[in-house]
């Protein structure tokens, strides 16, 4: 089984800026065009790669493994 | 990477931070902070000094010792700090113009001395928070509010300048590379002597506007495509090399560093 990952989106943080959502090699993030914010769409195709936790200049982002159970 | 030491460096209460959305600061400060949490700093001991403009705000976020000082200047205060407790790690935050043009002599001689100050240099290639003015770093060519029909002058190469004025570390990444730029500012802590790291970054609010990179990803889009690592820039010439970026650890070196020698003087004079 491949390992899952959570990914949690602060939204008193995040600015809507899309970086994320375009770093994202598997498109997890999509935007939510009312509230200008970033939202994890499709987490459970996560590969955990961290690209969007770097690139994310409001540091609004945690990437945390899923735990089994 | 373990987010929570990361917050733990950060004052939380003056967030969401003060910079535009999409603003490559806030990569560079995450950036930081990795690279201080995986040496295990502490933060009493850590000393984040700053001048003036948008980078400079960075100081106000991050739970360390910090200090937000006059325009340019932020080098000679660090100076100070390291000089009278150098067991202290300093690093100074500034922006292109804080670094290049108001503090432009006190970075030469800084980088003259070899003081173990760490310099994260946060070239984002325009004055961006009085408006947009040219810096000297915007390249030839570039749109500014006070150049309509381009900049005619030749920019500054700020690792250039750093190896010539003879600092002991000197790096360059982008923002594009965030896990480069760990790397760097890690190394340029880690070295005994004055390390300057710059870090290419984008203003699209007032540079990207004018210069067809309005939003972020298009600038980080720019930056993949125009930088080039130092191994492979050797081998190109100096056309297909015009308009390129190139990143990589371009000094490292070691030098007598300034606080050793002033206190081997100190104790020299008196004769012990």
């Amino acid at each position: 089984m491949p390992k899952k990952y959570d990914v949690i989106v602060n939204n008193s943080w995040c600015k809507g800026c899309s970086l994320c959502i375009h770093i994202c090699p598997k498109k997890v993030l999509e935007l939510d065009e009312v509230r200008g914010k970033s939202v994890p769409a499709r987490q459970d195709d996560c590969i955990g790669c961290r690209q969007c936790e770097n690139i994310c200049p409001d540091m609004a982002i945690t990437i945390k493994e899923r735990e089994e159970g | 990477m373990p987010s929570q030491e990361v917050f733990s460096w950060l004052r939380t209460r003056f967030f969401p931070h003060i910079w535009c959305p999409g603003c490559g600061h806030g990569i560079i400060m995450h950036a930081m902070l990795r690279a201080l949490v995986a040496l295990k700093k502490d933060k009493s001991q850590t000393v984040i000094a700053s001048g003036i403009g948008c980078s400079s705000r960075m100081a106000g976020y991050i739970d360390a010792c910090t200090m937000h000082t006059t325009h340019g200047r932020s080098l000679a205060f660090a100076t100070g700090i390291k000089l009278a407790k150098p067991e202290l790690t300093v690093i100074d935050v500034m922006g292109d113009g804080d670094c290049t043009a108001i503090g432009g002599n006190h970075f030469i001689h800084a980088c003259r001395r070899n003081i173990d100050i760490t310099a994260i240099v946060m070239n984002n290639n325009i004055y961006g928070m009085t408006g947009g003015q040219a810096s000297p770093t915007t390249p030839a060519g570039s749109l500014a509010t006070t150049t309509p029909f381009g900049a005619i002058d030749p920019s500054f190469d700020i690792c250039k300048l750093a190896e010539g004025a003879g600092a002991s570390y000197v790096a360059r990444s982008t923002v594009a590379n965030p896990i480069q730029a760990e790397k760097f500012i890690l190394n340029g802590i880690k070295k005994k002597g004055f390390s300057v790291v710059e870090i290419l970054t984008h203003c699209h609010t007032t540079f990207g506007r004018k210069n067809n990179r309005r939003t972020p990803i298009d600038n980080i889009n720019f930056f993949k495509n125009n930088s080039v690592p130092l191994a492979r820039a050797k081998d190109m010439s100096e056309e297909e090399l015009a308009g390129k970026i190139v990143t990589g650890e371009f000094v490292n070196k070691d030098i007598p560093e300034y606080t050793d020698q002033y206190l081997a003087l100190i104790e020299n004079v008196r004769g012990k």
